[in-house]
């Protein structure tokens, strides 16, 4: 049983490697991309598509599966990565990523790409519409979870506070949101563009089962996702997940925090063997 | 002190609540909440959805006929968006409902991004559109038709009286995609049934026909229209109604074919602001097919518009039967 628990964390890792794989390959075809923040997220998106959601690789709209909503939709690079991972989008597609005509756009739309359940990037827009498909859902008798991305940043849009409030009064168990705090959004470190703290005070005060975790340790995130969807409240649940961008590449995580990370040409090749040895080690 | 203020003439009201109904004109009560309920019974998968003005936009009625398939999302229009939104992705039909103003101006990106976007099933039901309260420009969504004649995938509706509202719900609910209807509530007039029309989504329909003047008009101006003509028949004037219900997509063969016969002044006729609306949508056709009759324009001036008794500003801004009435008279010259 513990052996394959520790199974069950190195397949984890792996995939959670190679998410941030994908992510740096993306990135490499146009030579940009919110690579810092596919870093960061990189462990969450693993323990989701690999540790926590239902879902059929060959059917991306099967009825019963979970949704997973983009609502920061500039982290498109990341959910790709783990779409490919997933097998939802083929590995061959991730040389079009940001190109004309293809799938992967550099903001996710849902009309674009299979799996991707709504089209993001107008910031603070994703919680509405979870809470809408967990009504929607619950409305069908589906036992399907939504599942909400989305950033600190996002705290300062009003309409993240309606969705608070909504999902609570609905009493939606079957929403599970996740703010990336990477404390960083357009303009500067978050908590000093528009002081967010205590959050989680303030989720639980809004009346969700709430918990705070380190979202690059993996055994953390792993676990947190097992308390989200066995908690046994009519609430939501909110997993605050603390990251680091350009988590898994070190000298992209110690180069100096901007939303934009820069990357010189030179630098992907250099990046990818930087998480390569980190894999070994 | 007292006997001051009843020295004073009783002032005119600017009362939330006036029906836009005419003293004496037939009515019929809440045509949207009885078409919805309905149209519920066969429709499994309508919901309706508010934020918190059911009983100000008459989805009372579907709430009461149906509370379980009622949510009241508070006064958040924004989330209200949002979740029917989520709700249509996941098989249901959303009828929301709010104020205009608060649909079209400050959720606007919810509804462009969300709704519109993905092309969604979502009928967005909005009371008090253009100048039909009296509680001034927070309440008076003069604006909301060039707004979202402007959203791309919007079909937008602005229906004249209780006969179109209860044909226009059943039609919007069958069209696949998002659609913005201005809605009337409360004692609703009654006015086209006793004319051979129906309602038809993205149809205008010729009502009344005349040889001298041609009103192009949607919403209550058809109304106002039809009384004007009637007025002006005492004075020999012969004026055709073609009434344009559905502002986008718009039906520019009919009104092309109309407006196309020679000799008669074009005059379109809207409770909405000159910019954006049917004025402009029916100049721009009428140019761009090389028709070019004399062309005027019924419209709310481009403004703050003033707070007051609803007959009070209908005049002032021109678009009451009787203020229409001289403005055509005097283009005829």
């Amino acid at each position: 049983m513990e052996e394959s628990k520790t199974d069950a964390r190195a397949k984890l890792a792996e995939h959670a490697y190679r998410i941030r794989r994908n992510a740096l390959l993306m990135g490499e075809v146009q030579g940009q991309g919110y690579i810092g923040q596919a870093l960061d997220i990189a462990d969450v998106l693993a323990v989701s598509y690999f540790g926590a959601m239902n879902y059929r690789p060959e059917d991306p709209e099967w009825e019963e599966r979970d949704r997973f909503l983009l609502s920061n939709g500039h982290y498109a690079i990341a959910l790709y990565a783990a779409l490919i991972e997933a097998g939802i989008i083929p590995q061959a597609e991730l040389e079009t990523y940001g190109s004309d005509d293809s799938r992967l756009p550099m903001s996710g739309m849902a009309s674009y790409t299979p799996g991707m359940e709504m089209s993001g990037g107008s910031l603070g827009q994703g919680l509405t519409i979870a809470v809408g498909r967990g009504l929607g859902l619950k409305r069908k008798g589906s036992k399907a979870f939504v599942y909400t991305l989305f950033s600190d940043g996002e705290l300062d849009e009003g309409a993240i506070w309606e969705g608070l409030m909504s999902a609570a009064h609905w009493k939606l168990d079957n929403l599970i949101a996740i703010v990336d705090v990477n404390n960083q959004q357009a303009d500067g470190p978050s908590s000093q563009i528009m002081a967010f703290e205590p959050l989680t005070e303030k989720m639980e005060a809004f009346g969700w089962f709430t918990q705070r975790i380190d979202g690059n340790d993996l055994d953390a995130v792993i676990a947190a996702f097992d308390a989200a969807r066995n908690h046994p409240g009519e609430q939501p649940r909110m997993i605050i997940a603390d990251t680091r961008m350009g988590c898994g590449v070190p000298f992209l995580e110690a180069r100096e925090k901007n939303h934009f990370i820069r990357v010189d040409a030179h630098e992907w090749q250099l990046a990818l063997e930087a998480l390569e040895a980190g894999r070994q080690a | 002190m007292s006997s001051t203020v009843t020295s004073k003439p009783k002032l005119k009201t600017s009362a939330m609540i006036a029906s836009i109904a005419g003293e004496g004109q037939r009515t019929t009560a809440a045509p949207f909440g009885h078409a919805l309920v309905k149209l519920a019974a066969e429709r499994p998968e309508i919901v309706g959805m508010t934020a918190d003005l059911a009983k100000y936009t008459d989805l009372h009625i579907f709430a009461q006929a149906y509370p379980e398939r009622f949510y009241q999302m508070g006064m958040a229009e924004q989330l209200l968006m949002g979740a029917a939104a989520g709700m249509a992705h996941e098989g249901a039909i959303p009828f929301v409902t709010t104020y205009a103003v608060f649909a079209t101006r400050r959720a606007y990106d919810f509804m462009h991004q969300t709704i519109a976007e993905d092309n969604l099933n979502v009928k967005i039901a909005c009371a008090l559109p253009g100048l039909t309260t009296g509680y001034g420009p927070s309440h008076q969504a003069a604006e909301d038709l060039a707004l979202m004649r402007a959203m791309p995938g919007m079909m937008v509706i602005d229906p004249c009286d209780a006969l179109d509202i209860e044909q226009m719900v059943p039609a919007v609910a069958v069209h696949k995609g998002p659609v913005y209807m201005r809605l009337l509530r409360g004692n609703v007039p009654a006015v086209l049934d006793e004319y051979d029309y129906r309602f038809e989504l993205g149809k205008a329909k010729l009502i009344r026909d005349g040889r001298d003047v041609l009103v192009i008009s949607s919403g209550i101006m058809t109304m106002r229209a039809l009384e004007v003509a009637k007025e002006l028949a005492a004075d020999r004037v012969d004026v055709a109604v073609l009434h344009v219900p559905t502002i986008k997509p718009l039906d520019t063969s009919t009104i092309l074919r109309e407006a196309g016969r020679s000799g008669r002044l074009v005059v379109v006729a809207e409770n909405h602001t000159t910019i954006g609306g049917l004025g402009e949508a029916v100049g721009t056709e009428l140019l761009r097919a090389g028709v070019t009759p004399q062309f005027r324009q019924i419209a709310l001036p481009d403004a703050f518009l003033d707070a007051g008794a609803l007959p009070t500003l209908h005049d002032r801004y021109g678009i009451s039967t009787s203020v229409m009435a001289t403005t055509i008279k005097s283009w005829l010259g």
